[in-house]
């Protein structure tokens, strides 16, 4: 096996017994990037130099570790080649968003969730392509170029966070952080056939994270297996004082959760999750996943989740209401881009917004500004905001039953580049089965259970309740371990 | 026809924490170089998140408490937007509904006539950041952006200029007691802004009211309301309509001008901010702020004026100030004697020192106790109450002490007879006339007489046994 193909555990095992270094690791994945990157543009900005020379400390780190005798103390990550979808804030390293708006940022701050894997010493190898402010499903809206799907090099690899998913796909990296604001994680890795794992809200701080909507985002990892978001999962949690929202609740040994076992586990099967027009290879998957899953011992338990089907309308009130907010900020008085030749302030702000805004994004910024106005703040933001608890109360009863629940990540395999950019609805539909758990806060993962007709990859989505991600995590190895999806490579 | 003005202010304080409202910075800002206190979060880049300053929840619980407001169990901040370059998120994060404080009052005095104004609501907020417009370009200092701002909105239950001048007034003296803020209105650390209405006397009906702005001293805010309300009854006795707009307050030109027209009125589109949980106030916080409240001006005067014995307008002087409020106990504990022989001490000598010297209070360098030991030292007859006034102007020039003062300078008051007698006996000698108009009947021409002795001894002499001498002398000759 290649060095790119390896997992982290992998690759933290053969690092520790000295029989491969993490410059050699690191260089074998910059060699991956030279050769595919071309082709799947997962990444929007590379950094060679710096990977390799974080990679060398890495070394010396395991070295004095072995020197010491200390390397059972050795972080699972150090060493490890990563990526970073280029919304969260790295000090000193370029942080578009995918947006021209941010061409030139350079954040001089770190994001707590960065730290945490500089604390851990893992190698950064590049900042990785995303919608613009996260705001799509396809990466079609970055404003520097689409990211292809490694499976179909003529599809999208899902979005938001579909730089991050082709990465890891593709092997151009072990492991990923992405963002997960209404499925941005989960649907990536659902369409390139890898793991995405969204945590609780406030299980991981968003400080450093660029704010699309704040009630949403969670920063999410993405792997090639299960074992690996529950390492990523464990070096990135906690609380975090410099973000409010983030919850003081112990970070409990992820891997330790994952013993292969789910005999005797409810697993509710939500009536609403198998919707009519959604592909049949992807029911047929998920259902014969469901069906596997019970073979290994669970309970499978059907549930409903009556309000499902106003997540959409409610999610695209709350998620622009709070985005045209986030994002008045971009004015070009203090970063990022400001067009040259303006005439006054107020032409300043309107044309620097006008050309550094992509269609998407300015479409979110109109729709949340009127759904904030005086005379339909109750009709739509109000509103919006007491279904958004009767989903979550939806979650609870259902939770109160079973302890995770199965269903699709995606109502489809990867779609056509160009398919979908010009009806939003038909994308905002691509985000239908993930946009519920944010709304409630809960945590979820999507893992490989299969393949269309066409040979692209269907997910599972696994779901639990706030701080249940042991019980995802759990679920999801089980599955896995039995199961030989996630082992299958693109054709790249 | 009479109208009756409808007054609501509407102020703003910067509070006195260490650090901003969500971030680390320094507050402290007054006079810094541009952009020195500043750091990601108060600038507003992106990914940064608020963090709430507990200090600055405390400092407007305690003007809540003090504004005898209701303090809310349950509290939230909101996002107030609207875009302009001092405002480095696009939005500043403020408080809409749920506000920290609602429903209290404060008394006000105007003519000797007590009247209670609604608090409205007292509430947190951020500060935004200072422009400097200069010839075809504009400068963004964000020094001041984030630095807590205690927001207090009155019930439009002021009816006059003056009542709200002393609405300020009393309102600056309670945020200084409480130590919050500075208050001061030069500095910009205590801004506001007035709505006014006129409506007929007898009527119940609230007019169209005006906002007006920029009113940066006691005096702009009772010029403007005066120039406000005859420029409205103008108006309205012309048969015109009073239209709702923003003015400002023209300094220079001490009238008001139309800032803003109805048409751009503000929608501000708040909600409630997601990056900050709920205020959950515990009642046992609250009790234990009321209890570390200090005496309030209100109750300090009325407690001068029953325990001391002062009148209202000596009470008034002192408890202006806490520092001179404090400074009058002090003196009295030390002095022993009556109250009412302190005030004057310090509202009439120590002021007019403090002011030549442009002091204030809490740079004053004599100490309590030694003003004290001064006032016994009259007491006792050692100097007399004039000489008492020269040695304290010397003991607020050098700090020396009283005694040391009498003692070096040679001013203790001088009671031996035989060297007074012969000074009354050099007067009566110096100045037959007056003494031949003295036994003419002409006897008040004694306290001239006296004066003359004074200034023979220096103004050392005492008083008293200088009139006995005098009255003496002139009947046995």
């Amino acid at each position: 096996m290649s060095l790119r193909e390896l997992t982290i555990h992998e690759a933290h095992r053969l690092l520790r017994q000295g029989e491969i270094s993490s410059v050699e690791l690191t260089q074998a994945l910059l060699d991956r990037i030279l050769a595919v990157d071309n082709e799947v543009k997962a990444y929007l900005c590379l950094m060679p130099e710096s990977a390799l020379e974080e990679a060398q400390q890495a070394d010396a780190a395991i070295a004095a570790a072995r020197r010491e005798g200390r390397l059972q103390e050795l972080h699972p990550l150090t060493g490890i080649p990563l990526a970073i979808k280029d919304i969260i804030c790295v000090q000193g390293v370029p942080t578009t968003c995918g947006s021209r708006i941010l061409e030139e940022f350079i954040p001089p701050f770190e994001a707590t969730a960065v730290e945490k894997l500089w604390a851990a010493r893992a190698v950064l190898l590049g900042k990785t392509n995303c919608d613009e402010f996260a705001m799509g499903s396809s990466t079609e809206n970055s404003a520097y170029f689409a990211t292809r799907n490694p499976w179909d090099l003529t599809r999208v690899p899902g979005g938001s966070s579909g730089g991050s998913a082709a990465a890891v796909a593709a092997d151009e990296c072990l492991g990923a952080l992405g963002s997960d604001t209404g499925g941005s994680v989960r649907q990536p890795a659902s369409l390139c056939g890898v793991v995405g794992l969204k945590p609780t809200y406030g299980r991981v701080s968003r400080y450093g994270l660029v704010a699309f909507a704040s009630s949403l985002d969670q920063i999410g990892v993405l792997a090639k297996d299960v074992a690996d978001a529950a390492l990523l999962l464990g070096a990135i949690a906690g609380y975090d004082w410099r973000d409010s929202t983030s919850v003081d609740v112990p970070v409990p040994d992820y891997v330790a959760a994952l013993d292969g076992e789910v005999r005797g586990l409810r697993v509710g099967v939500p009536r609403e999750y198998f919707i009519e027009g959604m592909q049949p290879a992807v029911e047929r998957a998920v259902r014969a996943a469901i069906e596997h899953l019970a073979g290994l011992g669970a309970e499978i338990v059907e549930v409903s989740l009556p309000h499902t089907e106003y997540a959409l309308p409610v999610y695209y009130l709350i998620a622009p209401a709070e985005a045209s907010a986030n994002l008045a900020r971009y004015d070009g008085v203090k970063y990022g881009y400001r067009v040259a030749d303006a005439v006054d302030l107020d032409d300043a702000t309107r044309r620097t917004r006008q050309l550094g805004f992509g269609a998407e994004v300015k479409r979110r910024i109109m729709l949340g500004t009127y759904a904030l106005s005086a005379g339909y703040y109750d009709a739509y933001y109000l509103r919006a905001q007491r279904v958004r608890t009767l989903i979550k109360r939806d979650f609870d009863e259902a939770f109160a039953r079973v302890e995770v629940i199965a269903c699709p990540t995606s109502p489809t395999t990867a779609f056509r580049l160009g398919e979908k950019v010009d009806d939003p609805l038909q994308m905002y539909l691509s985000d239908v089965f993930t946009l519920s758990m944010n709304l409630a806060g809960i945590c979820g993962i999507s893992i490989p259970c299969g393949f269309d007709e066409e040979g692209l990859p269907v997910g599972l989505q696994i779901m639990g309740p706030a701080f249940g991600e042991e019980a995802v995590l759990r679920a999801a190895y089980a599955y896995e371990r039995s199961t030989e999806w996630h082992k299958r490579r693109p054709p790249l | 026809m009479q109208y009756e003005p409808i007054i609501g202010m509407e102020v703003h304080a910067e509070l006195l924490t260490a650090s901003k409202m969500f971030c680390g910075c320094d507050a402290h800002i007054f006079g810094a170089p541009p952009n020195t206190h500043v750091c990601p979060v108060c600038l507003g880049l992106p990914g940064v998140l608020p963090v709430i300053n507990r200090k600055a929840v405390e400092y407007t619980l305690m003007a809540g408490l003090a504004l005898h407001c209701q303090i809310a169990e349950f509290s939230v901040f909101a996002r107030k937007n609207y875009t302009y370059p001092d405002l480095p998120k696009g939005y500043q994060i403020s408080q809409y509904e749920l506000p920290l404080c609602r429903d209290g009052w404060l008394d006000v005095e105007v003519d000797g006539q007590s009247r209670r104004i609604g608090i409205t609501r007292a509430h947190l907020e951020e500060d935004t950041a200072k422009l400097f417009h200069a010839g075809g370009y504009s400068l963004v200092d964000f020094n001041r952006a984030g630095v807590p701002l205690l927001e207090i909105v009155s019930e439009p239950d002021i009816r006059s200029p003056e009542e709200a001048r002393q609405y300020l007034i009393r309102l600056q003296q309670i945020l200084r007691y409480l130590g919050v803020s500075s208050a001061d209105m030069e500095k910009g650390a205590m801004r506001c802004e007035a709505n006014v209405s006129l409506r007929p006397v007898g009527s119940t009906a609230l007019g169209t009211k005006v906002e007006v702005k920029n009113l940066n001293s006691f005096r702009s805010v009772k010029l403007a309301l005066e120039y406000e309300i005859e420029r409205q009854a103008r108006v309205l006795e012309a048969g015109g309509t009073v239209e709702q707009v923003t003015m400002g307050w023209d300094e220079v030109h001490n009238r008001t001008v139309v800032q803003r027209s109805k048409e751009y009125a503000d929608d501000y589109r708040y909600f409630p901010e997601p990056d900050l949980p709920p205020l959950e106030i515990s009642r046992e916080w609250v009790a234990e702020i009321r209890s570390r409240l200090p005496e309030l001006p209100e109750a300090k005067r009325a407690r001068f004026i029953a325990d001391y014995g002062l009148d209202a307008q000596q009470a008034e002087v002192l408890v202006q100030e806490r520092a001179v409020a404090d400074y009058f106990e002090e003196a009295v504990a030390a002095y022993g004697g009556a109250a009412r022989a302190v005030a004057p001490w310090i509202s009439g000598e120590l002021f007019r020192l403090l002011r030549a010297q442009g002091l204030e209070m809490a740079e004053v360098p004599v100490p309590a106790k030694a003003l004290a030991d001064l006032l016994i030292l009259i007491d006792e007859g050692k100097i007399t109450s004039g000489t008492g006034k020269q040695v304290l102007a010397q003991m607020f020039a050098s700090g020396r002490s009283a005694a040391e003062i009498v003692e070096a300078e040679g001013l203790a008051q001088v009671s031996d007879a035989a060297t007074l007698e012969a000074a009354v006996r050099k007067v009566l000698a110096a100045y037959p006339d007056e003494v031949a108009k003295y036994r003419e009947g002409k006897s008040q021409i004694i306290g001239w007489l006296m004066g003359q002795v004074m200034r023979e001894t220096k103004g050392k002499a005492n008083p008293q046994l200088v009139r006995e001498l005098l009255e003496r002398q002139l009947r046995q000759c």
